[in-house]
């Protein structure tokens, strides 16, 4: 249960593009055409997969306040975790490589599928901020942080296909000049994100007592304003729906 | 300019304006958009940066010759990391309540493209002095944005700058607030940052028509 429920959050509710902004570096810049967008997605899940329950490894084996324990008592009083960053981008950065080499032997059409992709992987903010979140947030098992972090993947992959898609169909309409292209790629996606923001409620709902540890103070107040948004929030959705339907 | 060059000086000024890195260069999205909630917080990213972009120019700028090009994406990380660490231990010593606000994004500045970007187009083709002030025009660039945005979401959504409440009390119902004025929760969620940022690319082009799309 508790699987299920941190992949569908991690998919809608914290969505990595939406939620956190994170990858939106690539996100704009490999958005234009739907196929390039799929390839793209489906490295960041393949890579997030994978560095995210090896970094979580190294965070809890290496890396956290007494995690060195396992070398015998004298190791306990040892704290490496300023050195996160940099192990972290090493990880990825080498799984990056192995990934890549492992997938050009064994699997060489999903090679050259998500071949170019691959090395840009290494610089996209997703990845290390998947790896980070996991951290900052202490998700407690590998089993957690394997979900994790396809579930993050699988978001970021969502969000850049919604977006090729819009995009391919903009490319039709009368944009104001000065707003073409990046500037009503931003405005497109800031109303995706207050779509996405209705999903808030999906997992606190029903059950009271987790509703109350879930921060009353704070949703109160989005509640508020959502309620302002709520129409057009409806009609924004019926509007991906449609243009996901249409594609 | 006395001290510096024509040339020099459209280094620094450049990025401010016309190739600006957020909304002409597309580089370094992300935290734009994350921690412009409160002002603060969107200055001291900007510093931070520009002490990362900064320094890490001179030192890819000082190593551009004898870095084999195979590997220098991973020499680049390893130098921006290290660089990071520091800016992290800094504010985590110093600054620890906005640390936390900043939370992973200080992390994140490693991945920042505006970092890799200036780095891969900038540093490894010039020497270091120019590469520093390319760095510093950049990261100015960087940070005008963010203050912007900054500016804007922290007035319209918590009616404060800094912290200070220069709209009145919105409890007591001061100044602005005694003639009925609410603020905008909104401004405050992530959605509205990407909205701000997409109307201020929206003036800039409105402004010089060069910079249109196709």
């Amino acid at each position: 249960m508790e699987h299920i429920e941190l992949f569908f959050k991690s998919i809608f509710i914290d969505n990595m593009v939406f939620a956190t902004f994170l990858g939106m570096c690539s996100y704009l810049a490999v958005s234009k055409k739907v196929s390039t967008a799929v390839g793209l997605g489906a490295a960041v899940i393949f890579v997030l997969a994978v560095t995210v329950p090896v970094n979580w490894l190294l965070d809890q084996y290496l890396l956290q306040p007494g995690a060195l324990k396992w070398l015998g008592a004298e190791y306990a009083d040892y704290d490496l975790s300023f050195l996160s960053f940099i192990m972290f981008i090493a990880t990825i950065a080498t799984m990056v490589q192995l990934v890549e080499i492992i997938v050009e032997k064994f699997a060489p059409a999903l090679y050259n599928s998500l071949g170019i992709f691959l090395p840009l992987i290494a610089v996209n903010c997703a990845i290390l901020g998947g790896s980070l979140f996991m951290q900052s947030r202490e998700i407690p098992t590998l089993g957690l942080s394997f979900v994790y972090g396809i579930g993050s993947g699988i978001g970021w992959f969502l969000a850049i296909l919604a977006i090729a898609a819009i995009r391919e169909k903009i490319r039709y309409s009368s944009v104001p000049p000065a707003l073409r292209g990046l500037g009503i790629t931003f405005i497109t996606t800031g109303l995706m994100a207050i779509g996405f923001m209705s999903f808030g409620g999906m997992l606190t709902g029903g059950d009271d007592a987790s509703k109350e540890k879930e921060a009353p103070k704070a949703e109160v107040k989005v509640k508020v304003e959502e309620k302002k948004e709520e129409v057009k929030k409806e009609a924004e959705e019926l509007a991906n729906n449609t243009k996901e339907i249409t594609e | 300019m006395g001290l510096l060059s024509k040339k020099d000086a459209a280094l620094i000024k450049d990025p401010l304006a016309d190739n600006n890195p957020i909304t002409i260069q597309v580089l370094g999205i992300c935290s734009a958009l994350a921690i412009t909630a409160e002002l603060k917080a969107a200055i001291v990213m900007s510093i931070s940066v520009l002490f990362v972009l900064g320094v890490g120019n001179v030192v890819i700028s000082l190593m551009r010759n004898i870095i084999p090009s195979k590997i220098r994406i991973i020499v680049q990380l390893v130098v921006v990391a290290a660089l990071v660490i520091i800016v992290d231990q800094v504010l985590k010593a110093f600054a620890y309540e906005l640390s936390k606000t900043l939370s992973v994004f200080v992390g994140l500045i490693i991945t920042n493209c505006i970092i890799m970007g200036r780095f891969e187009a900038f540093a490894l083709g010039n020497g270091p002095w120019r590469s520093f002030l390319d760095g510093i025009g950049n990261a100015a660039g960087y940070g005008l944005i963010l203050v912007l945005v900054g500016f804007f979401r922290e007035l319209l959504g918590s009616g404060t700058l800094l912290g200070f409440k220069v709209l009145g009390d919105s409890i007591e119902k001061t100044g602005l607030y005694a003639l009925g004025y609410e603020n905008n929760g909104f401004m405050l969620l992530s959605p509205m940052a990407l909205i701000v940022v997409g109307i201020i690319i929206w003036v800039q082009r409105s402004k010089n028509k060069a910079l249109i799309e196709d």
